[in-house]
């Protein structure tokens, strides 16, 4: 186990890479504790497995340093960065038995046949699997063989970190929340660190104490669940967070505050003049909009029953934004009055958050 | 409720195969097999023999012999062509330019009519012109395919691996292509070596296209004759008189009808039931 250090990270796969657009993965730098389970997150071509195999040593980056504690492992191949990895689709020896299996990295490393039993009998025993010990894997279903693709990385003491990319794909979803939660359970009791790539935001939000989340081969922000609910620094995180995401507004800035649709929108700082206001934009999450007698005059489109709440479709001046609403509020009908909390209305600019400096 | 028409008129769609396959393959073998309990003398005159003629190429040496050269080459092409085939498609490149050019090259002995096979291979190994013959001899071996059997055996099953071995090539560069990356990243996690990475993952995932590659040249091997005819004739002697070409001479070179009806009954029940066994054996391999 050690903490993993990424430093000005970049990675081409061309091999003359020129400008910006050329690389994949553009400075990452970054640091995972020792012991944490953390998420990557985005959508796909974020460069998220790029990064997943740079730390594997599966790809080597064309710029940058990756550590491990204080170790340089840059150059040093997979099988020498003890490293575990689950990949999205279950790869098992489908000529060899489960047991066969879990055992196989052991016996490569030379363990002795009784701590490889012991060891073996253990982990089976925490994936729930001792009864198909003697099975063939390939009989096995896809859960059952991601469990094991799964345990052969928990069976091994030499794990530096864990890794997981996208491993749910192909699980049916009843069985996803299963595993995820004995994953859960599993990090607690052997303590490994533990990356988790996907760009499911339920599964990065409830796995990890820390989601990456990345956009364009870049890291757009680094938080806690909340954090990126709560204060996404990018309109991008709160528009690919939540569900629907964060309402992204055109803005104007005048005499110090913002203005939308005609409307000053009440801050709840006093913000610097943003150093451009050319490209000015409101975040909102539905979530704190809130329908009053008197506010901002916003038309109804359309409303969405989605179970436990619903999520109206508006329209203020010509700009779409979503609002929601649980089963207990009376929508009026065509004419609706909105209400921005000002604690949870941020300003960006050019897509990144504009904040009060020093404040994060 | 809906009526349902019965209208079995719509046997007649199947008339035009029917046709075709009683004309191409069940109307011969049936006249084949009217042959193999008859003895005839020309003038459509015929004498019932009932199993005679299966009971004389049961006992005959000349079959004998005839069956074991025969299952003798087909074992030696397989040992050969399977794990050169193997080989050859483990060492292909995975991606670029080279996949074409080498798949290309592959294709083009398959691509070859058989008895232009036959006839290169001739003249490649003519001892005193051929490329390949005046070669051999120029390095010190005494080789001549047309009067001493075991070089004429040597040429033949060249021949055979240099036309057949890109079949199974092909077939297992495909199947090999078929395995995820994955598999080969988490066998270098698992600190795997190369040989285990081919014993437990490769080979696993070729062995569908491995099973088809062996029944395919089990099967054309028993059935070769363009090839050894044109470059052998058979010869020296009775060496290289495979099956088929044995079957030839008695069918058409001494006209024994009757005997040919009877030994290619038994030929064709002989390649049925090797692949059938071939295929059950792998088969329950893969269910235990």
């Amino acid at each position: 186990m050690s903490s993993i250090t990424l430093k000005s990270l970049q990675h081409s796969y061309l091999s003359n890479p020129q400008s910006e657009e050329d690389y994949a993965l553009r400075k990452i730098d970054l640091t995972w504790r020792d012991g944490g389970a953390f998420a990557l997150l985005g959508p796909s071509g974020c460069g998220k497995t790029t990064l997943l195999n740079l730390i594997s040593g599966l790809l080597k980056p064309s710029e940058g340093q990756i550590l491990f504690d204080d170790r340089d492992v840059t150059s040093l191949l997979p099988d020498q960065r003890n490293i575990a990895q689950v990949f999205q689709f279950p790869v098992v020896y489908d000529t060899m038995s489960v047991y066969d299996n879990l055992a196989f990295p052991l016996r490569n490393r030379k363990l002795p046949e009784a701590e490889l039993d012991e060891r073996v009998q253990r982990v089976a025993m925490m994936l729930s699997i001792q009864n198909q010990l003697k099975h063939r894997a390939s009989g096995l279903t896809a859960a059952d063989k991601q469990k094991i693709s799964l345990g052969r990385g928990l069976v091994r003491s030499d794990v530096n970190v864990m890794m997981f990319d996208e491993p749910l794909t192909v699980i049916d979803p009843h069985l996803k929340w299963e595993l995820r939660s004995q994953l859960m359970r599993l990090h607690q009791q052997v303590g490994f660190t533990m990356i988790y790539v996907t760009h499911d935001q339920t599964e990065a939000l409830t796995f990890a104490d820390e989601v990456v989340v990345m956009y364009e081969g870049e890291i757009v922000q680094i938080g806690t669940p909340e954090e990126l609910f709560s204060r996404p620094r990018h309109t991008f995180v709160g528009h690919f967070i939540g569900s629907p995401g964060m309402n992204v507004l055109p803005c104007e800035w005048y005499d110090g505050g913002a203005v939308f649709g005609g409307y000053s929108i009440p801050l709840n700082k006093n913000l610097p003049n943003p150093a451009s206001t050319s490209n000015l934009q409101l975040g909102i999450r539905p979530e704190f909009i809130r329908l009053v007698s008197e506010g901002i005059p916003a038309q109804i489109k359309r409303v969405d029953d989605v179970g436990r709440y619903r999520i109206i479709k508006a329209e203020v001046g010509g700009t779409n934004l979503n609002i929601y609403a649980s089963e207990e509020v009376e929508i009026p009908s065509g004419a609706l009055h909105l209400d921005f909390d000002p604690n949870h209305t941020h300003v960006y600019c050019d897509g990144w958050i504009h904040e009060v400096k020093g404040q994060s | 409720m809906i009526n349902k028409t019965i209208n079995q008129k719509a046997w007649f769609m199947v008339l035009p195969v029917l046709a075709l396959v009683a004309f191409n393959a069940i109307i011969p073998l049936m006249t084949v097999v009217n042959y193999s309990v008859q003895e005839t003398f020309g003038d459509n005159l015929f004498f019932w023999e009932g199993i005679k003629w299966f009971e004389d190429v049961m006992r005959s040496e000349r079959f004998h012999d005839a069956l074991g050269r025969q299952l003798l080459f087909t074992l030696l092409i397989l040992l050969i062509e399977v794990p050169l085939g193997v080989g050859i498609a483990l060492t292909m490149p995975r991606q670029g330019i080279g996949v074409t050019i080498c798949l290309v090259l592959m294709a083009l002995p398959l691509l070859i009519p058989w008895n232009v096979v036959g006839a290169m291979w001739n003249i490649f190994a003519l001892p005193d012109i051929g490329l390949l013959g005046k070669m051999l001899n120029g390095v010190g071996f005494d080789y001549n395919f047309t009067q001493n059997p075991f070089w004429a055996w040597v040429t033949v099953v060249a021949m055979d691996v240099w036309h057949w071995t890109s079949l199974v090539v092909l077939l297992c560069y495909a199947g090999l292509r078929s395995i995820p990356d994955a598999y080969y990243q988490a066998s270098k996690i698992d600190g795997a070596t190369s040989w285990q990475v081919f014993r437990y993952i490769q080979l696993p995932k070729m062995k569908r296209v491995l099973t088809i590659a062996l029944l395919l040249r089990l099967m054309d091997s028993f059935m070769i004759y363009t090839e050894p005819f044109v470059l052998t004739g058979g010869g020296p002697g009775n060496s290289t008189t495979f099956l088929s070409i044995d079957l030839v001479k008695v069918a058409l070179g001494q006209f024994d009808l009757g005997p040919a009806a009877a030994m290619s009954i038994i030929y064709f029940l002989v390649v049925l039931l090797l692949c059938w066994v071939l295929y059950t054996l792998m088969m329950r391999n893969e269910t235990n």
